[in-house]
């Protein structure tokens, strides 16, 4: 009896929506809608995917179902559509988050290392192996 | 092969290691703040979320006196803990706004009757893009707003009732 209760309040859990993390309100309108002009929902599609979503970090705003995320799409979408350049939505949206909010890396001093670091290993790695190979003809 | 080059790996690992045990003690802040601090609202007109209530614009946030802005939504459950300590604010003298974020008008009215009602003006963001352009990346939160509309402080989560003094001090010094 009680381990059919547990299975059953584990059943019942597994299909258990989050209560309440979600509004009532439909999705933006733009926010799964291609644009009609296939190049400025190409350029959107571009920005979105390099546009971290707020609430499920770690996700493209293309890629997530997080409301919040739908509503950047929509944001990102009714701006290409007006008109504006995906840079300065990018910058837009930089200058209220920070970089944070966009995967792209940038020059700043922080992303130093990063650009450094295939050079570094590249002068390393060659180091190894001309040791390597001055040994080898030594023996 | 020398001493110190054969116990290089196992001195890697150990770093490593401790690096891995310091992160799991200590979790990285995830929270994102909002780059507009010590900057003016951005321009932003908002409808009424309610009938009987006046909606809320950025012009009404430069008023020569701080104001504290919420952003909240009905079906976000801190907040029903939130506006009561929000009603503690308001009786001691702070003028509160709010941004109703993804909501119904019923709802708003509903959430309010059921859980008290802090707010002068409520202004209703149904696609969140109010709150997108303040930087705010969840509810609840809340701006600080001196009298010039200058944003100087963000609070991020729902204020607890050990953090009323805090943010009285904070509005003080946005006089």
């Amino acid at each position: 009896m009680t381990s059919a209760r547990t299975a059953l309040v584990a059943l019942a859990l597994t299909f258990a929506a989050p209560a309440l993390a979600d509004s009532n309100l439909p999705p933006a309108y733009w926010s799964d809608r291609q644009l009609p002009d296939p190049k400025q929902e190409a350029e959107a599609q571009a920005l979105m995917a390099e546009l971290r979503c707020l609430v499920c970090q770690g996700q493209s705003i293309s890629d997530s179902n997080a409301e919040l995320a739908g509503d950047m799409r929509d944001l990102v979408r009714r701006r290409i559509a007006a008109g504006q350049k995906p840079t300065e939505i990018r910058a837009w949206l930089v200058q209220r988050y920070g970089s944070w909010i966009s995967y792209k890396p940038t020059a700043e001093p922080a992303a130093w290392p990063l650009w450094l670091a295939p050079l570094v290993l590249i002068l390393v790695g060659g180091f190894l192996i001309r040791r390597r190979i001055r040994l080898g003809t030594r023996a | 092969m020398s001493r110190a080059v054969r116990f290089a790996p196992l001195a890697l690992l150990l770093v490593l290691l401790a690096g891995l045990i310091w992160r799991l003690a200590t979790p990285a802040d995830t929270n994102v703040s909002s780059k507009l601090k010590d900057q003016p609202v951005p321009v932003f007109i908002l409808g009424a979320a309610l009938p009987t209530k006046p909606a809320l614009s950025s012009s009404d946030l430069a008023t020569g006196r701080p104001r504290l802005v919420n952003i909240f939504a009905s079906w976000c459950v801190p907040c029903i803990t939130e506006v009561k300590v929000l009603q503690q604010l308001k009786a001691r003298g702070v003028t509160i706004d709010g941004i109703a974020v993804r909501d119904r008008s019923e709802d708003v009215a509903d959430f309010l009757a059921r859980n008290g009602d802090p707010y002068e003006r409520i202004g209703s963001d149904p696609q969140s893009q109010v709150q997108i352009s303040l930087g705010s990346s969840g509810v609840p939160e809340s701006f600080v707003v001196d009298g010039r509309g200058v944003i100087r402080y963000q609070h991020i989560g729902p204020i607890e009732a050990n953090e009323v003094p805090m943010i009285l001090r904070t509005l003080e010094k946005a006089k």
